[in-house]
């Protein structure tokens, strides 16, 4: 049996363990409540973005444009959203694994857009390619990093370089709750539901329209994916930390048995001891 | 007797920007000026940079409103701004270094200039000045 002195050492750095994990998880409570208002103000622009470009599709869903169809090249871009760091449960390897236990994509094939060092680290580990690497976009996301990104993806996709491009990230269902999800940003797949809304007029024309509409549309919705995804990771680090907890808790309640135990063993002990050896002088 | 005002909604990503009732809309769109009233056509128009005139009941209200795309119908018209100042929160002296800075570069072309950008960048300083004015 371990002696007192173990038991104790090793109880209290179980304690000191769980002072941390308990911090953390206050830490990111006031971070997921700030990231989750956020998320639902952004929330907003996403819909009316959507309804909108739902709309001028199922218009126009016959007429041949670039952005409406795959491109020539079998290679595909992945926006991958991740956090830059760790204990956060399965927060990351569960996007991660979106990608590559997905039979579509070939690891050679594919260019990832890393957006967090924890996305990087493992898909560098997994041997992708890894053609940008943005870390810092995911501590305090803009409006016009989403934009640039944008930019350079539909740049990469006029020239012919990749055929498809995805965004992966985290979907923040409720705070308990996180899921992740893997949706294509181009080509736009027109919806076929066609409801009878009034019909819709354009200045300029269709095409034109679909030609400036569409990267506002890609932009938002990376945008929109970044904001869920910072609510989703310190959703995830929420209930980590908190789960942590709980397991320190037991495991200190073990080791205080165990340790009382041992302690009356030895009190014991030193009891039969004692009168053995008054026992034997007598 | 027919409304005369309609519901405005203008969005950001960051924020609603404005919510509320208005009689009338202007702002300037890649197809020039247009100004609309209730009771409009459905149209979706792309915004190019100029100045928001929201036409209260009791007044009219500015903003500088740069880009984005607004889609209108006869009872709600809703703007999908990707960048939109109040008055108040413009810079006057960023905005002015930014037309000299603007000009300058379209007035001595160089060489890989993206005339494109330089003019909407502009156009964005002339909006904000406008505003203030």
């Amino acid at each position: 049996m371990a002696s007192m002195r173990d038991i104790k050492r090793r109880k209290s750095s179980i304690q000191g363990t769980q002072q941390i994990t308990k911090a953390m998880k206050l830490v990111s409570t006031v971070k997921l409540q700030r990231a989750r208002t956020a998320a639902e103000k952004s929330q907003y622009y996403f819909d009316s973005m959507y309804r909108t470009v739902n709309s001028i599709l199922s218009r126009v869903g016959h007429i041949e444009h670039r952005y409406l169809r795959p491109g020539d090249s079998e290679r595909k871009a992945v926006v991958v959203i991740t956090s830059n760091r760790g204990l956060a449960g399965g927060y990351n390897s569960n996007v991660v694994k979106l990608i590559t236990r997905n039979d579509a994509f070939k690891k050679e094939d594919l260019d990832i857009y890393s957006i967090g060092n924890k996305g990087r680290e493992a898909f560098a580990r997994y041997g992708y390619t890894i053609k940008e690497d943005l870390p810092e976009i995911v501590e305090d996301p803009l409006y016009s990093e989403a934009n640039e990104l944008t930019n350079r993806l539909l740049s990469s996709f006029e020239k012919g370089e990749v055929g498809e491009i995805y965004l992966a990230y985290t979907f923040f269902k409720n705070t308990v709750s996180q899921e992740p999800r893997l949706i294509k940003l181009l080509p736009v797949e027109a919806k076929s539901e066609d409801d009878a809304q009034a019909v819709m007029n354009f200045e300029p024309e269709d095409i034109e329209a679909i030609d400036m509409i569409i990267p506002k549309y890609i932009s938002s919705l990376i945008y929109g994916g970044l904001k869920e995804a910072i609510a989703s990771e310190n959703g995830a680090r929420m209930q980590a930390m908190d789960n942590a907890t709980s397991n320190a808790e037991d495991m200190i309640s073990k080791l205080s048995l165990q340790y009382n135990r041992a302690r009356q063993g030895s009190i014991t002990q030193e009891l039969t001891e004692i009168i053995a050896g008054s026992e034997a002088i007598g | 007797m027919a409304e005369n005002k309609f519901n405005l909604r203008i969005i950001t990503p960051e924020r609603v920007f404005y919510e509320g009732e208005a009689q009338m809309v202007e702002f300037n769109t890649t197809e020039g000026e247009i100004g609309a009233y209730p009771g409009h056509i459905p149209l979706t128009v792309i915004i190019k940079p100029g100045i928001l005139r929201i036409h209260e009941a009791d007044g009219e209200r500015i903003a500088a409103l740069h880009s984005g795309f607004a889609e209108i119908l006869p009872d709600k018209i809703s703007i999908l701004a990707e960048v939109i100042e109040w008055p108040d929160e413009i810079d006057e002296d960023r905005a002015n270094a930014a037309l000299e800075r603007a000009k300058e570069r379209l007035k001595n072309k160089y060489e890989n200039l993206d005339v494109a950008r330089a003019e909407t960048a502009l156009q964005r300083a002339m909006a904000r000045i406008n505003v203030l004015k």
